[in-house]
């Protein structure tokens, strides 16, 4: 799959479509960086394929020139599964909002990570319902006000974190459209992570839920209320790099004490489920990544193991008779 | 003395842990191998083990065994074998006059009869009983004794009392018992204590049989004067599984299948995941949306996808299905019918989700249709069905129902170098010149370019697309152009489907048109009155859309129409609405198939109006 011939570059990923998203939405960010890590990965654009269920994030195949499905609401995910079973050759990316993913497709989303497929799940999350203009989402915060919501919603949401980690996710990292750098740093991650890969994107709508991620990312707070995860590094943060995530009893804690600093470690799942439950600081990074049995592969060798069998030995098989 | 007998339906019942459905497959399983032809008709409860004893236990294998060609497995049995007592209540009804029934008298004790729900408690008391011929069968009890020296737990031995009613009706039948005693060894392999004691019960039961034969009639069925070949019984079920992997095989691709369980269609899923080695892939999805979601997802990157299930799977499939009209995706879809509305009635069969197959979708939503008939001809429906879905790139539903998913008759097994070997397709090749996903070709089919492919990457979605550049439209006369070009492309398939057959002469009084699996019935039905000298004629559908193209010419060559359906009149609407006729239904929606003598009283009563019209 390797191509040694000519190098690509983001715009060679570039289509001829006009792209209808609103000025300053979060999209177009994270539709560059998915041109450029495209450009890096040295695959072949016929063997990439992107599949998104329905939303303004789900028009994201039309912009990027490999091969793409803009399915039905919800159903990406389940899409995918079956491209990339087919022919596990294929790079295959399921695009998908917080609505899409987390509600009408919840379930598809849960089950791809319990059988662990080699695919890439990014999740546009902006805690909102972008196409239909503003209701509120599995991911929109307890209380907040909505076109569907005008007293503010009574459901709690969902993490999808601890979604993921939950439904046994191998690989689950989180990022933001508003840092490309380190949103390609996680692409690329995913992308090299054999299995299911969960990428959640924080990204802005700027007309149904602006600065939705100010209190953790809005350039005042960034420093001291997010936390940048690296395998085997100290948990540190915070403007004059002062602050650190601690071990508490039952919980993560964020203290002066840097020396105690926790050690990240993206193999360790109480880790990762705790890391998910702070509250006022938002860990970006990959939360957990390890190997385990991939099911496409599986499936591969599984029909691979012996040489093809012909159909005619099987209506020939058990028990028949001749008539004369 | 034996009488020589031309056919004969016999009825196996017992509690659904009694093994009836072994025993009528091992009967007719030998019959087939004997020459005779069969059809079988499985009838289970769809509790697993409903509480013993219990009427809604019962567990009842119908076989019909022929010297001549059978095509149902008849209306009334000629024999019934009533392993408790709550067979027998439950059987009883359905028996012809003087019909034989062989008792296990060992089950009809007290407590038998009072589970059964039966007020008396002996036979004498059933005054019903007069009119039937009873064999008298200590089965349990004889099973019993005769494995006494046998190295085996009591429970497992009383487990062997079927193969003993088996062995007493392989001896009144005249039929070969060393087939059932190879299968015997086969299946209990390594398992001694097993072995013998079934073939022991097997002999027991036959012995039994020549004890008593000075008091019993003994029969012969002969063979059946069957189409030379080499044989084998199939079910509607595995017939189609091996009729979609041929398939696979003849057009070069990998059989993709995702499926969700459900009865009557698991079996197709079940079956095919045993052939791996034959490069199928079956996905089990966590519901019938993923299943069909991920079927369309591999059909994307060229394989032959599948996506089997029954009318409440088929509901949730339905915006899918659309999705794969919209994208112009070979996708095949099995529907296995069975009772409903809802979860209706699961072991049962009828033919009432046509209408949802046709217009069960929004939008303009065509969609190839196919309906199986017969277990023998379900492995040329699905691979009929997989041959329309490549060659005009948009999906078929073929339709199968509970009546033939379990029933089974012995099928001539083709000679694959000859039929079915191969499915021309086309696959756009490496930067073919000009490729635009949807430019069509004569037939309005577009290309198919599968991912891998160089040069020829595309994006194909639900939204409507420009009928030039496959763009994302919202032009409104595109729109209507588009909905128009989708339905021509399925109405063309005409010109590459058979023209339809009449059974009977092609003009006249009455034209009965029926579908699915009500056809051995209705066929017989037909003929019967055909030998009488009526005008009445057959017309059985395989193609349901589009029609075949003789179809309009001839209804219009008869005098009035009557189509027979298992539903409340659902071909029948399309039918009238599409032919501009005044086509007459006859229903039936009791779970249950057509038996032959309704349908002849229906036949005969439209036969007289007709006639009463012309005077
Ligand atoms: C079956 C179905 N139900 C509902 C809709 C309407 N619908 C389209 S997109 C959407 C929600 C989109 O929200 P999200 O997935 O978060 O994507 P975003 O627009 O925010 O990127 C809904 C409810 C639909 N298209 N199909
Ligand atoms: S509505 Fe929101 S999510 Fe949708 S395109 Fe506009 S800004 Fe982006
Ligand atoms: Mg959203």
């Amino acid at each position: 799959m390797q191509s040694n011939s000519e190098k690509l570059s983001a715009k060679d990923f570039a289509t001829d479509q006009a792209i209808r998203w609103c000025p300053g939405c979060g999209d177009y960010a994270i539709l560059n960086s998915v041109k450029k890590v495209l450009s890096t990965l040295g695959k072949r654009k016929e063997d990439v394929v992107f599949i998104s269920g329905i939303g303004c994030s789900s028009r994201f195949p039309y912009y990027v020139d490999t091969y793409g499905m803009h399915s039905i609401h919800g159903r990406a995910v389940a899409i995918a599964t079956g491209t990339k079973v087919h022919n596990p050759l294929l790079s295959v990316w399921a695009i998908t909002g917080d609505g899409d993913g987390l509600a009408i497709g919840g379930n598809h989303f849960i089950h791809a990570l319990r059988r662990n497929i080699n695919i890439n799940i990014l999740i546009f999350n902006n805690e909102i319902y972008g196409l239909t203009k503003g209701q509120y989402s599995p991911t929109s915060q307890l209380g907040q006000r909505t076109k569907t919501s005008p007293l503010g919603t009574i459901e709690k949401p969902f993490d999808p974190a601890m979604l993921a980690l939950g439904a046994g996710a191998t690989f689950f990292a989180r990022t933001t459209a508003s840092d490309p750098k380190h949103l390609q740093e996680i692409l690329l991650r995913a992308e090299a992570h054999c299995g299911t890969s969960v990428v959640e994107i924080y990204q802005n709508c700027v007309i149904f839920n602006d600065e939705a991620f100010e209190q953790f990312l809005g350039k005042e707070n960034r420093d001291d209320h997010s936390v940048v995860l690296q395998h085997g590094k100290p948990l540190v943060f915070g403007k004059g790099l002062d602050k650190a995530v601690q071990w508490g009893h039952h919980e993560l804690l964020v203290s002066t004490a840097l020396d105690t600093a926790v050690i990240h470690d993206e193999q360790n799942l109480s880790l990762s489920f705790l890391l998910a439950r702070l509250e006022t600081v938002k860990p970006l990074g990959v939360y957990r990544c390890v190997q385990e049995a991939e099911y496409a592969s599986n499936m591969d060798d599984g029909v691979k193991k012996e040489s093809r069998k012909q159909v005619s030995e099987l209506l020939h098989s058990g028990s028949t008779w001749e008539i004369e | 003395m034996k009488t020589t007998l031309e056919h004969i339906i016999i009825l196996f019942s017992g509690d659904s842990g009694d093994g009836m459905q072994l025993t009528g497959t091992q009967f007719s399983d030998t019959s087939a191998r004997m020459g005779n032809d069969i059809a079988t008709f499985p009838d289970y409860p769809s509790e697993i083990r409903a509480p013993s004893g219990s009427v809604f236990g019962v567990s009842g294998f119908q076989v019909h065994i022929g010297a001549r060609e059978i095509y149902t497995p008849g209306d009334q049995p000629d024999v019934l074998v009533a392993m408790n007592p709550a067979a027998l209540k439950v059987k009883l009804p359905l028996l012809k006059k003087g019909a034989t029934i062989i008792i296990n008298d060992d089950a009809f004790d007290r407590s038998g009869f009072k589970k059964a729900g039966y007020e008396v408690s002996s036979l004498e008391a059933i005054g019903e009983l007069k009119n039937f011929k009873l064999i008298h069968a200590p089965i349990t009890s004889q099973t019993e004794r005769a494995l006494e020296a046998i190295d085996l737990d009591n429970k497992s031995k009383r487990r062997c009392k079927n193969f003993y009613a088996l062995g007493l009706c392989y001896f009144i039948f005249s039929r070969d018992p060393n087939l059932t005693k190879a299968w015997i060894r086969e299946k209990f392999e390594g398992k001694d204590a097993l072995v013998n004691a079934n073939i022991a019960a097997l002999e027991a039961g036959y012995h039994f049989g020549e004890t008593i034969e000075a008091s019993i009639s003994i029969y012969q069925i002969p063979e059946a004067p069957l189409e030379k070949g080499t044989y084998r019984q199939i079910n509607g079920n595995t017939g189609i599984a091996w009729g979609l992997m041929q398939a696979a095989e003849a057009s070069g691709l990998d059989l993709f299948i995702g499926s969700y369980p459900i009865t009557p269609a698991t079996d197709i899923l079940q079956e095919l995941s045993k052939h791996a080695g034959f490069g199928v892939r079956t996905f089990q999805a966590e519901d019938e949306i993923a299943a069909i979601c991920a079927a369309i997802g591999a059909s994307f990157s060229g394989a032959l996808a599948v996506t089997t299930t029954s009318g409440p799977g088929l509901a949730l499939k339905s915006e899918a299905l659309n999705l794969a009209v919209m994208l112009e995706l070979p996708l095949v879809v099995i529907n296995v019918q069975r009772g409903g509305p809802s979860t209706g009635l699961p072991t049962k069969t009828e033919q009432a989700d046509l209408l949802q197959v046709f217009y069960g979708r929004n939008g303009e939503s065509p969609v190839i249709v196919l309906a199986a008939s017969r277990p023998g001809d379900t492995f040329a429906m699905a691979f009929e069905a997989a041959r329309l879905s490549l060659q005009h790139m948009t999906p078929v539903v073929l339709l199968s129902d509970g009546f033939i998913a379990n029933g089974s008759e012995p099928w001539r097994i083709p000679d694959l170098r000859e039929e079915y070997h191969h499915i021309p397709i086309h696959l756009a090749q490496a930067s073919e010149e000009d490729f635009k996903p949807y430019n069509r070709n004569l037939q309005l089919v577009r290309p198919w370019a599968i991912p891998g492919t160089e040069g020829m990457q595309h994006r194909i979605g639900g939204l409507e697309k420009d009928f030039e550049t496959g763009d994302v439209s919202y032009d409104p006369e595109n729109q209507e152009k588009m909905v128009e070009v989708r339905a021509k492309k399925v109405s063309m398939v005409a010109s590459n489907i058979p023209e339809q057959q009449v059974e009977g002469k092609t003009h006249g009084q009455l034209l009965v048109i029926s579908w699915g699996g009500t056809y051995g019935a209705v066929r017989t039905a037909v003929k019967r009155l055909q030998v009488q000298g009526h005008e009445i004629s057959l017309v059985h559908l395989t193609y349901l859309n589009p029609f075949p193209k003789n179809l309009g010419p001839l209804i219009a060559n008869f005098k009035q129409v009557l189509i027979p359906e298992l539903n409340k009149g659902q071909l029948l609407r399309i039918i009238n609405a599409q032919f501009h006729c005044e086509a007459k239904g006859y229903h039936k929606v009791q779970g249950l198939p057509f038996t032959i003598s309704e349908l002849i009283t229906a036949f005969e009563k439209e036969l007289k109006l007709v006639e009463y019209a012309k005077q």
